[in-house]
């Protein structure tokens, strides 16, 4: 590297150098362990591409005869993360409220918000999912209380954080006026987590239009079902509809929380 | 009335911040703390209306012990506390006017509070107060819109939305420019005369002090050194209300350097 | 002139026709999608029983197969090891392509749309794709979690190198350097440590994502726990997701401590 010869100089001793090799010893002996031992026939690994390229050749074109119902479960798919959405985000609020340094009543709720946050994020929307199905029966019931569970870990983080980072000084003027916690709470914290609020509802909303349209392959309603049926009966081009429909559907709910994220923000 | 008998405040284990202060407030004065910083000035106007513990003695407003409140009865009695911050301390994303209502929190329903429907009366003050202070043009606008002035008159409305018995402001100009700071002052006295309302006002700026207030109270470390009239503080006495440094004082407590 | 006694917030949406007709929008949908939610109510009601069933199943968790569990999760974490590697790789020439100060438009619009593609298909999806052309297995799972890669890694690679120092640039193409040197040589430099600190990151990422796109068949410990909710071994399924998130908590405390050190 010769251009670079006064930077490399600069930035790098021996010892950091043998750190850099060593680093890049370790990552590929990993990396070769892996390859080694994973299990799978390699013959399939050089068919894969022929394989591949024979399913798509299978599911041009797009077959369109079922689009009423695929639009149908789309609808399904929209409704399923906008109501979870929704009500995550009315949960979330208590559990934000007591996860946060500056907010939480005492140690014992600080504790309870926390566990709940990290044993809603840790656990995927899918499994979840799974859990949901074995409870309620496959149906759109499960999905929605699938993704709601897994958001209220992610609403209740960011907006805990939102939380912590507000400024201090009004609060501290609305108590001298002698308002009560709650009300100090509506004038002062409300007011000054509102952006972070929006923003994070946004984002999230984005997210579990994608994790929607995953629900049905575990059973969970919305167009994966519909997926799952075409896959399992073979009907490629009617898989590449729908994949075509999910496609839209996450790039217009993509557009649509960029362009309300600039609304409102 | 205020009456502080034997106050004393010590932040966690560390030495007494305030030593067995006595002060006594009558009528409706307009009265300047000064001394240098870490003096105590703000941890004394802070024990008034407990947003600091006090550790000993007792505080006396109008007859009421404020010392020896609990929850709901301490924000009774800050109610009847005014307060104006160096830094505003204004809800920045509320409108003025919510801004300015948010004085009358202690005194609305919680429905009225998150409604937003204020009572007709508190409206009228809201405005005639504005208007008083020149920012009633301003109701309907983002408090973080106004210049540093303007927000500070936010401040005062609304510490007399709530019809304080008293008026505290710690360092109320001390993030203006100075001809800002000095219509602040200006103000503060008039509507001290105008309410019949005693006003505490921290200060640095002496010459202000001097020029605006019917009382100044010296403080050093933690004790009140100088009390009169404005026009007794003489050059030797302001050098020893400013002399020292706080570890000094502490180690040779009573000294005088 | 009298002072008035009324006021009121002004609203979001000035317009009231405006702000009714969203009010009643909202309300509308809100009221009428809960409404018409095709739920079988009679089947639902029973999930309660259900849930004491197979909660009081789970418990206490079992490790007896903790083989078949530890066998399930290297096969995840080679799964990830070997997407992030082959994702950071194709993930390189493709954030080139897809970085507007260094391709041509052409080249330019191809790289985004092959990582928007990316990027719009949740893994799941994917993999069920893949196990379909593939089969059943780790195979599956390693592609899936390399197109996953792909999508973030290329591009957030591509936006770095949008913003890169282009004086360097500059300076090599001057001395007449081919396209391919003047990319190793000024921009690689650049942008590595943004590629290793991606890297690290994503191999958290894919190891969350490969227990979840197990499940529809792509290998690793998502494989197991599926097998396990199937078969109704509660018990067993709990200590896996057990085993999963004390994996992703380790795994996230790592990838941060990490990455907190290298910057
Ligand atoms: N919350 C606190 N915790 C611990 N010590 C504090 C706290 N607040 C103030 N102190 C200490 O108390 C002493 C007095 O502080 P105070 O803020 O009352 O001084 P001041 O006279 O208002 O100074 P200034 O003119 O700089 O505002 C200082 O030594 C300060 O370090
Ligand atoms: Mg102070």
């Amino acid at each position: 590297m010769t251009t670079d010869r006064a930077q490399d100089w600069a930035r790098f001793t021996p010892a950091e150098r043998l750190r850099r090799y060593l680093v890049m010893l370790a990552a590929t002996v990993v990396v070769v362990w892996a390859l080694s031992s994973i299990d799978v026939i390699w013959e399939w690994v050089w068919d894969a591409p022929i394989q591949l390229a024979d399913l798509f050749a299978r599911m041009v074109p797009p077959d369109p005869t079922n689009l009423p119902s695929i639009l149908e479960a789309t609808w399904q798919t929209i409704n399923i993360a906008t109501i979870a959405t929704m009500l995550a985000i009315l949960l979330s609020l208590p559990v934000a409220y007591i996860s946060a340094q500056n907010t939480t009543p005492n140690r014992a709720c600080l504790w309870i918000g926390r566990f709940i946050l990290v044993s809603s994020r840790s656990v995927n929307t899918i499994i979840w999912a799974l859990l949901f199905v074995a409870i309620f029966g496959p149906g759109i019931i499960a999905g929605i209380i699938a993704i709601m569970f897994r958001s209220i870990g992610f609403l209740g983080k960011l907006l805990g954080e939102a939380i912590e980072e507000i400024d201090h000084a009004p609060i501290e003027a609305l108590e001298a006026c002698g308002a009560s916690r709650f009300k100090t709470v509506i004038y002062g914290i409300v007011p000054q987590v509102m952006p972070a609020f929006f923003a994070v509802s946004i984002l999230r909303w984005d997210i579990n239009l994608r994790e929607s349209t995953v629900l049905g392959l575990v059973g969970a309603g919305g167009i994966g079902i519909i997926l799952q049926g075409a896959i399992d009966t073979f009907q490629w081009q009617e898989v590449s509809m729908v994949l075509i429909t999910i496609l839209a559907l996450v790039i217009s709910g993509e557009v649509i929380s960029s362009t309300l994220r600039k609304k409102l923000l | 009335m205020l009456e502080i008998k034997n106050l004393v405040k010590r932040y966690g284990k560390g030495a007494p911040v305030l030593k067995d202060l006595n002060l006594l407030v009558q009528g409706e004065q307009l009265m300047s703390i000064i001394g240098s910083s870490g003096a105590g000035k703000s941890t004394l106007l802070r024990c008034v209306n407990r947003l600091v513990e006090p550790t000993e003695g007792s505080i006396t407003l109008n007859g009421t012990d404020i010392t020896k409140l609990a929850a709901k009865d301490l924000r009774r009695a800050r109610r009847r506390i005014g307060m104006v911050f160096q830094g505003f301390n204004l809800v920045d994303r509320l409108s003025v006017m919510e801004n300015v209502q948010s004085g009358r929190l202690g005194y609305i329903s919680t429905w009225a509070a998150i409604t937003r429907r204020y009572p007709a009366a508190d409206i009228e003050r809201a405005f005639e107060l504005m208007e008083r202070v020149g920012i009633a043009q301003y109701a309907d606008k983002r408090a973080d819109e106004l210049s540093g002035g303007e927000r500070q008159r936010v401040g005062v409305v609304r510490a007399l939305m709530q019809r304080p018995e008293i008026l505290l402001a710690d360092e109320p100009t001390a993030s203006l420019d100075p001809k800002t700071s000095e219509q602040i002052m200006t103000l503060l006295r008039d509507l001290a005369r105008e309410l019949n309302l005693p006003v505490i006002i921290n200060i640095h700026n002496v010459t202000e002090a001097k020029e605006f207030s019917d009382r100044i109270v010296g403080m050093r470390y933690g004790r009140i050194i100088f009390d009169d009239k404005p026009a007794a503080l003489d050059a030797a006495q302001m050098d020893e209300i400013y002399a020292g440094t706080p570890s000094e004082d502490r180690q040779e407590i009573g000294a005088v350097a | 002139m009298s002072t008035p006694t009324t006021w009121r917030k002004p609203p979001f949406i000035q317009s009231p026709a405006l702000r009714w007709l969203f009010i009643l929008s909202v309300a509308a949908y809100v009221i009428g999608t809960i409404a018409t939610l095709p739920i079988d109510w009679e089947r639902t009601s029973e999930g309660f029983a259900r849930a004491g069933r197979i909660f009081s199943g789970a418990f206490p968790p079992s490790f007896d197969r903790s083989g078949l569990m530890i066998s399930g999760f290297m096969e995840s974490l080679k799964i990830a090891i070997l997407a992030t590697t082959l994702g950071m790789i194709l993930s390189v020439p493709l954030a080139f392509m897809a970085a507007r100060n260094v391709s041509p438009k052409p080249v330019y619009f191809l790289g985004r749309g092959i990582f928007i593609l990316a990027r719009s298909f949740h893994p799941v999806i994917v993999a069920i794709i893949f196990v379909k052309a593939v089969g059943f297995g780790p195979l599956a799972g390693a592609l899936t979690l390399t197109i996953y890669s792909i999508g973030f890694v290329a591009k957030l690679l591509a936006e770095r190198i949008e913003e890169i120092d282009f004086g360097q640039v500059e300076a090599i193409r001057s001395a007449g350097a081919p396209f391919l040197s003047t990319m190793v040589y000024a921009i690689l430099p650049q942008i590595m440590p943004r590629l290793v600190g991606l890297g690290i990151y994503q191999l958290d990422s894919n190891l969350r994502a490969s227990a979840v796109v197990g499940i529809v068949g792509a290998g690793g410990i998502g494989a197991t726990l599926a097998n396990a909710f199937g078969r109704y071994d509660y018990d067993f399924a709990l200590a896996i997701t057990m085993v999963i998130v004390g994996a992703i908590l380790i795994s996230e405390a790592v990838s941060g401590v990490i990455r907190k050190r290298m910057t």
